[in-house]
């Protein structure tokens, strides 16, 4: 294997693990907090209602927000670290 | 100035303006046709992608959905953004990399079969055109209600605008249009909703006044609107009711239907470099935001206004009279939309007052018996008409009213003319060109694709003239077939280089027919009516709904496509070598006008 093919595949393995850990806050956020795990959190009182319904219809739209430009962010930086970013 | 011409004015100065930037922004060339010559911001392509994705669904139809129905709804707030995480991580930058100009040439090229590319383009045929029959129907009601005209003829107007922007525009005058169209559609629906959170809560941000203090009562706001909905004997609003596993692969399909419909897809073709795919991703579900953000706020409060002005003593005193609905100048509303069969009331018990509550709850059947009520007598609110009805059921100024016309419209119309630009590319570029007649000239091709829209304007007005009544499911297809077929085959081409050509197709095709069937099985064989052997109500497999089945669908669609993949012949090494070039952003040029 070359060299440039080693570097590329570091650069890939290196963007799974980010698009992994991104995907596990993605579900955490809407499927966890907003519906499967909302009876216990139903403790944590928000205007009137509790966290889970706050994260089902408000919260989940904040951070997959975060999480897109977070993403684009450290790819960005990740695309010049390995050299693989548009001249 | 009357409201009707108000109306006419706002609808008319708005379309006069997208007219004029389409015509503006011709389209000389193929790329310019399909690709707006890679030359768009991703900001503006952000915001034209938002308006082209919001559609007659979310700014008519979603609020109303959630204000009736409560937390059970949010399926669709987070499962309409929630996809954006999927399209930006997973497909979005890989996609503008491969540098063609449609979803199905990249399944084509990366399966290296034109029978993929084919089922691939009967996959975006069949979401497309039951989504675009679902937007013309919306643009027929939307335009018969403000011009005050027949739906008919509110659909033929609707279908003649969005003919001549789609088709002499193609996607560099759609994509101006559509920035156009996005800041009439946001402005209409959080106009409204500012002034309403200023009434009912004091905060001027809606989003915040959801969960703010209803100014009244001095309770919060979700808690005091719970209060009200229970004393009426409906289910608590901010409690959940149905079924958390339909709950979960509800959500998932809507998700991974919004990163599997080709007109949305195709927008990240358009933006400049592999690293704007990514941000313009993020921009798209900034001005995405921007409106379900406020939907939720919009929802419960008009929910608490409709209860109050049912109610204006309180749910313990008197309910309002028949000749308070009939003279007093809040009540107007009521008036103006019974004459749309879309609400209506009767005083069953004969008392002069209109009795709002759930006849099917026992304890309000006791009290119902104790007061001599003998039902509901709020008997026919269709939940279409909250958005629409909202500003006037406020009592917030004419010119609001007219701005939400503009914006009901502009939202149907973005939405249909993005489509009708993937169905004319898929039949012209993948159809004629990719398959039936490769030698064709750019000319003709052009001229190719504009009588495809204009036929698939056609279609779906005849279809949308006659509506079988299935408008809402017509929506649901749309959305299982994309999750189910598109998504997972073009997840599996950029992220394994073991799935093959028999593979993908076999995976395709298996999620495809397995989710129509049960969508079939549900809501008729081909939607017609009587032929179905379950009901959503009760469906085949325990809890799951037709509308949620897309998800499982895209499940087997992976599951097939692994197992024949790994019985069959290997990946040949120059798409092994084509998959990783589409992994790294460098060297992602402009268009590649021939292959």
């Amino acid at each position: 294997m070359s060299q440039i093919d080693e570097e590329n595949n570091a650069y890939w393995s290196a963007n799974v693990r980010l698009i992994k850990i991104s995907l596990v806050i993605w579900a955490l956020v809407s499927f966890g907090f907003g519906i499967v795990f909302r009876p216990l959190l139903s403790g944590i009182p928000v205007g009137g209602t509790d966290l889970g319904f706050w994260f089902a219809q408000q919260g989940s739209i904040i951070v997959f927000l975060v999480l897109i430009f977070f993403y684009a962010w450290r790819m960005n930086k990740l695309d010049q670290q390995f050299g693989v970013d548009e001249e | 100035m009357d409201q009707f011409t108000l109306n006419l004015l706002f609808v008319g100065a708005s379309f006069a303006l997208y007219i004029g930037i389409a015509i503006w922004a011709r389209a000389g060339s193929t790329s310019e046709f399909y690709a707006a010559g890679r030359g768009v911001h991703p900001v503006t392509n952000g915001m034209a992608t938002a308006a082209d994705w919001m559609s007659a669904a979310s700014f008519i139809s979603m609020a109303g959905l959630i204000a009736f129905t409560g937390y059970d709804n949010s399926s669709f707030l987070m499962g309409w953004t929630g996809g954006y995480v999927l399209l930006a991580l997973l497909l979005a930058p890989y996609l503008r990399k491969f540098g063609k100009f449609t979803v199905s040439e990249f399944i084509g090229d990366r399966f290296y079969s034109s029978t993929a590319r084919m089922v691939a383009v009967v996959c975006l045929l069949v979401a497309s055109i039951t989504y675009v029959i679902g937007q013309m129907q919306g643009v027929g009601i939307a335009f018969g209600r403000f011009l005050e005209i027949d739906t008919t003829w509110g659909l033929l107007i609707g279908s003649c605008v969005v003919f001549a922007y789609a088709v002499f525009g193609g996607m560099k005058g759609v994509t101006y249009t559509q920035v156009a169209q996005y800041c009439v559609l946001i402005m209409a629906y959080t106009i409204p909703a500012v002034f309403i959170s200023l009434q009912l809560t004091g905060n001027p941000i809606p989003a915040l006044g959801l969960f703010g203090t209803d100014i009244a009562s001095g309770e919060p706001l979700l808690a005091r609107l719970d209060q009200i909905v229970r004393d009426l004997g409906f289910a608590e609003y901010t409690a959940a009711h149905g079924s958390t596993i339909n709950m979960v692969l509800f959500t998932l399909t809507l998700m991974i239907g919004t990163a599997g419909l080709p007109h949305v897809i195709m927008r990240f073709f358009t933006v400049p470099k592999v690293s704007d795919a990514r941000w313009s991703a993020g921009w798209t579900l900034v001005f995405i935001a921007l409106l379900y953000l406020t939907a939720p706020a919009v929802g419960a409060m008009a929910r608490l206004n409709i209860s109050e002005l049912m109610w204006p003593n309180g749910t313990n005193g008197e309910a309002v009279s028949v000749e308070a609905i009939d003279n007093d100048p809040e009540y107007a509303w009521m008036a103006t939309w019974q004459k749309t069969g879309l609400l209506g009331w009767e005083d069953k018990n004969g008392d002069g007052k209109i009795q709002y509550y759930n006849d099917q709850n026992a304890e309000l059947q006791a009290k119902a018996a104790e007061n001599g009520w003998v039902g509901n007598e709020l008997t026919n609110f269709n939940r279409d008409i909250l958005v629409l009805a909202n500003p006037e059921i406020a009592s917030l100024p004419g010119w609001v009213i007219g701005l939400v016309a503009a914006g009901g419209l502009a939202a149907a119309l973005s939405t249909a003319a993005g489509l009708l630009l993937a169905i004319s590319s898929a039949v012209s570029h993948d159809l004629l060109k990719g398959q039936l007649a490769p030698n064709m000239s750019e000319k003709t091709e052009l001229m190719a694709a504009r009588i495809s829209m204009a036929a698939a304007i056609v279609v779906a007005v005849i279809l949308g003239l006659n509506p079988p009544g299935f408008a809402a499911q017509t929506v649901a297809l749309a959305f299982g077939i994309a999750a189910a077929s598109i998504f997972p085959a073009l997840m599996m081409g950029i992220f394994s280089t073991r799935i093959n050509n028999t593979g993908a197709v076999a995976g395709m095709l298996s999620g495809l027919v397995v989710t129509l069937v049960y969508i079939f099985l549900h809501k008729g064989w081909f939607f017609i009516p009587d032929t179905n052997s379950f009901t959503d109500a009760n469906p085949l497999l325990g809890p799951v709904q037709s509308t949620s089945f897309g998800a499982i669908g895209a499940m087997i669609n992976f599951a097939v496509a692994y197992f024949v993949s790994g019985m069959t012949k290997e990946t040949p090494q120059e798409i092994k070598d084509l998959v990783q070039s589409v992994r790294i952003p460098r060297g992602a040029g402009g268009a590649i006008e021939d292959h």
